[in-house]
Parts: C-alpha cells; sequence; structure tokens
C-alpha cells in the first residue's frame, strides 16, 4: 500500500502551527517513514503533482493569493483540516477586521514614525503583490473544512495524535485537556 | 527581447516572497526585485489594545521566533512602566529572560542550520529538488538531522522552562519575568540522560561548526564567492563592545570596518533611522539617515554581528570567533554565505551562555518585577536570530496603546536580500536563454543566506517551491517553469 500524502500550507498564519508540528521531536522521523509529503508548507504553484489524502492549513485569508491556494487545496486534498486559531477564525490578523484596510495602509507606510521621508506618500500597490481582502476570512468561509484543531497554537501532541488517528483511519483520542484555547 | 523572470519563493515575516527579474535585448539582467507580498496592519490594529497585551498579542506575527518579539516588546513595556530600558531589572527578572533568549536563538539558529541549510550543503545547490531538503537528510544522514532534532528540542524546552510555553509563551511580563525556574528543571538542562543536557549542546555545537569549516575547506569557491558584495553592518553590541544579543547600544560599521553608527542609545532611534517605502513591495527599507537612502542601508543577522562585535564573551565561541575575523583580516565579512558560519559560532555562543546562566542561583529566586514610574512611551531592541529587532509604543492615560512602530530582522534585511539577488541573478543568467533548476535554486540560496524566516520553515517540512515566468517585451507569458 502506498504512503498517505499530506501536504501543508501557510495563509495568513504566523508560522507558529507549522513550527508546532516540528515540536513532535523524535517523531517527526517516524512521520517521514509513515507518510509522504507533498506540497509543504507553502504553496502558490499552481499545480499540485498528485492528489493528497491530507490538507493541513495555517492561517485564515487575507489577500486574493490566500483564497487562490486555499481553493487549490480543497481541489487537490481529500481531507481538509483547519490548524489552529488563525485558520479557524482569523486569529490575531482578523484583529483588523472593522477596521479599513486602508487606514491599516496608511498606517504602517505614511503616519509610521519611522516613515519620516516618504514625502511622495508612496503606499504599496503594484501588479507584482497581490491584493488585500477587505477583511481576514476563516478557512472554513471560503471553502469546507472537515475537521478543526483548535490552539495558538495547537499543541505537539495534539497534532500528532489528529495525524496518527486520520492517517490510521481510527477515533481520536482527544483528552480534555488538550482541545483548549489559549 | 526584453523579458521579465518572476520567481515565485515563499520567504518569511511579512509573508510569501518572490523574486521578479527583467532581462535586456541582450539577455543581460536588467533589473532584480524581491518582492514581500504580505500584508497585516498590526500598526493600526493594536491601537486601543491594553499595553500589557503587547508581548503576548505580537509574537504571533510570528512563530518561528516569537520569543524575540515577545521580549523586545517586553522591554518596550519595561521603559513603560518605569523599570529602565535594559538594564532596570532584577537579576531574575534579567536572567530568565536572557536564558529564555539564548533558548530561542538556539533552537532557531539549529532549526536553519541542520533542517534548511544542511540540505543545500549536503547534496549539493543543483541536486535534485526531491532528495534536497530535511527528509533527504533524515533518509541519507540520519545522526546528523537527530542531531538538529535533538538540539532544537533542548532550545524548545528552555523557553518552555522560562516562558510557559514552546511557542507564544507568556513569561515576560512588563518590568520583568512572571516565574523562576525550579530546581528540577535547572537539573534537567545540567545534567539530564544524554542528549538532552547542556554539556552534550555544547559537544553538538562545536562539532556543528567543525562541520561548517571543513565543509569550507572543501567548497571555498562557493562560500566564499558565491555571493559577495560592499555592505554596512548594524547591531547591539554590550557597552564595551562584546557580542551580546539581549541588550546593548546601537552600532554599525561599513564595509571596511570604519564606525558610522557609534554606540548609540536606540531610545533614539528615529535620531538615525528611517524607511523607504516601495510600490512593489509590502516590506519597507530601513536606512541610515545620515547616509541617505542610497548609501544608507545596512546588513543585520549574525554576520553583521560578528562584523560589529569586538568580541565574545564566552570562551570556545570567542576562538571560533578569533579564527573567523583572522579570515578576513579583521575586515568586515561581507561574503553572504559566511552568514552560515556566523550562525554557527552563534550556536555556540548561545550554549555556552545557557550553560552559565542555569548555574545562577539567581533563577531559581529573587524578586520578579520591579515597577517605577509611569511612561508614555517605549522603545524595545533586541537581537532576534535573524538581527536587530526594534518595537516602539505609545500609549495613553487609559494604558491603551496608541501608537506601535515595528522594525523586524527580515525588514533590516530589505535591501541586503535585494542586492544578493541582483549579484546571483547577474552572475547566473547574463546571456542565458534557459532558466535551469540550478540556477533558480541559487537565488533561493541567496536569499536563504539571510534566514528569512518563511524560507527557513518552508524547508523544515520538504520543499521550498518556486515558480519562474519568463515574460517577452509586452509582458506576455512565453515560459512557465515551476518546481515541485
Ligand atoms: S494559530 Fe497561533 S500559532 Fe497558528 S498561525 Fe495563528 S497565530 Fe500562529
Amino acid at each position: 500500500m502506498s504512503k498517505p500524502v499530506i501536504a501543508t500550507t501557510s495563509l495568513a498564519g504566523c508560522f507558529g502551527c507549522h513550527m508546532s508540528i516540528l515540536d513532535i521531536d523524535e517523531k517527526i522521523l517516524d512521520l517521514i517513514e509513515l507518510v509522504e509529503f507533498n506540497k509543504s508548507p507553502i504553496d502558490d504553484i499552481k499545480h499540485f503533482t498528485k492528489q493528497c489524502d491530507i490538507g493541513l492549513i495555517e492561517g485564515g485569508c487575507c489577500n486574493s493569493e490566500n483564497i487562490h491556494v486555499l481553493r487549490e487545496f480543497r481541489e487537490h486534498c481529500k481531507i481538509l483540516v483547519s490548524v489552529g486559531e488563525c485558520a479557524i477564525m482569523g486569529g490575531l490578523p482578523a484583529f483588523r477586521n472593522g477596521i479599513p484596510v486602508k487606514e491599516c495602509l496608511r498606517e504602517a507606510y505614511l503616519l509610521s514614525p519611522s516613515v519620516q521621508a516618504n514625502h511622495e506618500y508612496i503606499i504599496p500597490n503594484d501588479e507584482d503583490i497581490p491584493m488585500i481582502l477587505d477583511k481576514v476570512y476563516p478557512c472554513h468561509e471560503i471553502v469546507k473544512i472537515d475537521y478543526f484543531l483548535p490552539g495558538c497554537p495547537p499543541r505537539a501532541e495534539l497534532i500528532w495524535e489528529a495525524l496518527v488517528a486520520l492517517i490510521k483511519n481510527r477515533p481520536m483520542d482527544l483528552p480534555y485537556e488538550v482541545i483548549k484555547f489559549d | 527581447m526584453n523579458q521579465k523572470i518572476i520567481i515565485e519563493p515563499v520567504t518569511r515575516v511579512e509573508g510569501h516572497g518572490k523574486v521578479t527579474i527583467h532581462l535586456d535585448e541582450e539577455g543581460n539582467v536588467a533589473r532584480t526585485r524581491l518582492h514581500i507580498v504580505e500584508f497585516r496592519g498590526f500598526e493600526r490594529f493594536v491601537q486601543g489594545r491594553p499595553y500589557w497585551e503587547m508581548p503576548v498579542l505580537v509574537q504571533r506575527l510570528c512563530g518561528i521566533c516569537p520569543v524575540s518579539h515577545h521580549l523586545a516588546a517586553a522591554k518596550a513595556l519595561d521603559v513603560i512602566v518605569g523599570a529602565g530600558t535594559g538594564d532596570g531589572l532584577t537579576p531574575t527578572g534579567e536572567k530568565m529572560r536572557r536564558l529564555m533568549h539564548y533558548g530561542q536563538i538556539f533552537q532557531s539558529h539549529t532549526l536553519h542550520f541542520f533542517h534548511l541549510a544542511s540540505p543545500d550543503l549536503l547534496f549539493g545547490i543543483d541536486a535534485d529538488p526531491a532528495i534536497r531538503n530535511i527528509i533527504g537528510v533524515a533518509l541519507k544522514h540520519k545522526d546528523l538531522a537527530v542531531q538538529g532534532v535533538m538540539m532544537r528540542k533542548f532550545g524548545q524546552e528552555i523557553i518552555k522552562a522560562t516562558a510557559g510555553k514552546k511557542i507564544h509563551g507568556t513569561g515576560a511580563i512588563p518590568g520583568g519575568i512572571n516565574k523562576h525556574l525550579s530546581p528540577e528543571e535547572r537539573d534537567m538542562f545540567l545534567h539530564g540522560p544524554d542528549p538532552l543536557n547542556i554539556d552534550k549542546m555544547i559537544e553538538w555545537s562545536v562539532a556543528a561548526v567543525d562541520f561548517f569549516k571543513s565543509y569550507h575547506k572543501k567548497n571555498k569557491d562557493l562560500i566564499d564567492n558565491f555571493s559577495v558584495f560592499p555592505s554596512n553592518h548594524l547591531s547591539l553590541v554590550r557597552k564595551d563592545g562584546a557580542l551580546d544579543l539581549y541588550h546593548g547600544v546601537l552600532r554599525a560599521v561599513d564595509a571596511n570596518g570604519k564606525k558610522i553608527l557609534n554606540d548609540v542609545d536606540y531610545q533614539d532611534y528615529l535620531k538615525y533611522i528611517d524607511e523607504e517605502v516601495r510600490s512593489w513591495s509590502y516590506m519597507k527599507f530601513p536606512y541610515l539617515k545620515h547616509l541617505g537612502k542610497e548609501n544608507g542601508w545596512y546588513t543585520v543577522g549574525p554576520l553583521a554581528r560578528l562584523n560589529t562585535c569586538d568580541f565574545i564573551p564566552t570562551p570556545l565561541a570567542q576562538k571560533e570567533f578569533e579564527e573567523f575575523k583572522a579570515y578576513t583580516n579583521g575586515k568586515p565579512n561581507n561574503m553572504s554565505m559566511h552568514m552560515h558560519w556566523a550562525r554557527l559560532i552563534e550556536v555556540l555562543h548561545a550554549a555556552e551562555m545557557m550553560k552559565e546562566l542555569l548555574n545562577d542561583p539567581d533563577l531559581l529566586e529573587g524578586e520578579l518585577v520591579v515597577k517605577g514610574k509611569k511612561q508614555y512611551e517605549g522603545i524595545g531592541l533586541i537581537e532576534a536570530p535573524r538581527g536587530t529587532l526594534f518595537h516602539h509604543y505609545r500609549i495613553n492615560e487609559n494604558d491603551q496603546v496608541v501608537m506601535a512602530n515595528l522594525i523586524v530582522s527580515t525588514t533590516n534585511n530589505n535591501q541586503p536580500m535585494n542586492n544578493a539577488v541582483n549579484v546571483v541573478a547577474k552572475k547566473m543568467m547574463t546571456g542565458k536563454k534557459e532558466i535551469t533548476e540550478g540556477m533558480k535554486n541559487a537565488v533561493e540560496v541567496a536569499i536563504r543566506a539571510y534566514d528569512p524566516c518563511l524560507s527557513c520553515a518552508t524547508h523544515a517540512l520538504g520543499k521550498m517551491p518556486l515558480a519562474l515566468y519568463l515574460y517577452d517585451k509586452d509582458e506576455n507569458l512565453i515560459d512557465e517553469f515551476i518546481s515541485q
């Protein structure tokens, strides 16, 4: 039997969730034996090399490219998992929801105390950089998500348990303490 | 024919990045750009939040070195709660934070070296990307992979013991720290079963430096000539000129070693540093004001730190430092690939520092927090693994943040990374009709030397995807090259 294929991506996340995957430490070597990695962790490339069994999503959607990547993942992954608070609810980046994007840009590029020489009032805007969305969207508002792993980041043990359960197709044994936000 | 090549790697900190390369009629590289394509809006959305939330909030910008943001914010808030500008904390407060920080440097640098840099070194820059990753390392060089995993684990455990949690901890609070180290924790770190004890970590750190040095001997051309350009260098240094990653004064030297910023107080950073905004990147371009936008840009990070400091205050790292300095006759080192060497010397220094701190009784008892007269503005600086990190906050009478300004390490390296891309693209692509896997990875390798957070994480789990697009002079897509 061929190994299950896993893809992961970071959208508007901080990479903490990916780091938490690494925090399974020695078990990462077992994981490498157990599964095959496809696109990981981030892919804005247009083509997956194959259909994947499990897609892990870190981060919500804050720009047009995030939406594109998320849809790609839905298309190519049998099971899609929102990993961490950002994917589930938008997380810290969603603090900007409710504030017009323009105000955020103005603050960073025009009002910051260390842009005193921006006399031309430049705000980044170029065909080579993607559009920022009006707000940060949790993943399940864009595509169907099958599972949610809470935490910021979810603990390494939780990620490990969940992965093994999905790979081996058995129920997850998740004690109450690990299913929590902080 | 005018051509435009786009490389889309994924570089961290502000999110994704991509590279565009424009060729002129003769096929020579006319212009290169590293675009950072993500924007968070942090400066605006923290306004109105209570100031004490900052150390736990801001670290969620970057989960790769959250401790750096955690501590830079805490240091800025020390000023706000009247606890002084870095040396006003209790011995316990300062030493616990230092231990947390050196744990962070240790884990982040080892992650970079073992998970990210070693695949290029072990398999070669133009090796098949299918094996040129940490999984390839784990399969072919299991011992090395295990070392990398265990060293990172040790650093993460130190962070957990000081910050409460491996990622996004809560240990540092305005004016100090919220816990002591327990004697059990200390004993584990000092004398735990192999390999998870500090002596083994020091031994492995020495071995890592040696690994690089012997690699260097065999691959002089790559390491010495791959990406070289004159740069200014900036970092914190201790008041006496020693390497200090937690606190100090700001120093900058030019490409020849002349001091261009002479040990100034970072509370005045706005006097010396400004940022340029360019329309094609969400990441700003910092520069030293008195030298201007053209000439004032600088490099930060391990290489810059070893270029600015006078010595390293731990014996084993100092020995390596002397050898490192001798290689360029004491002059600043402007070879991008030597960043790896500098980084490993810092790994060794961090291990030695952790040992010194773990043996310090102040960690186990003593006052945790100091408070003084409240201020309305505070600036915190720290040497994050990737370089100098600036946090600046203003608050109002209700303790709400009214202004936040961050200059993160990778932003400080914006211009140098752009230059490295330019130098390598010119060298590899001039007059070439076709883009090969090797050329494409060469551009990545140049960016990767600076360890922008994203690339580090990207490689950690396998591959750094990269897409190149060739455009004709009318910007029509004529060729597409995508790595898997
Ligand atoms: S959930 Fe937390 S750790 Fe994960 S990406 Fe978001 S902020 Fe980072």
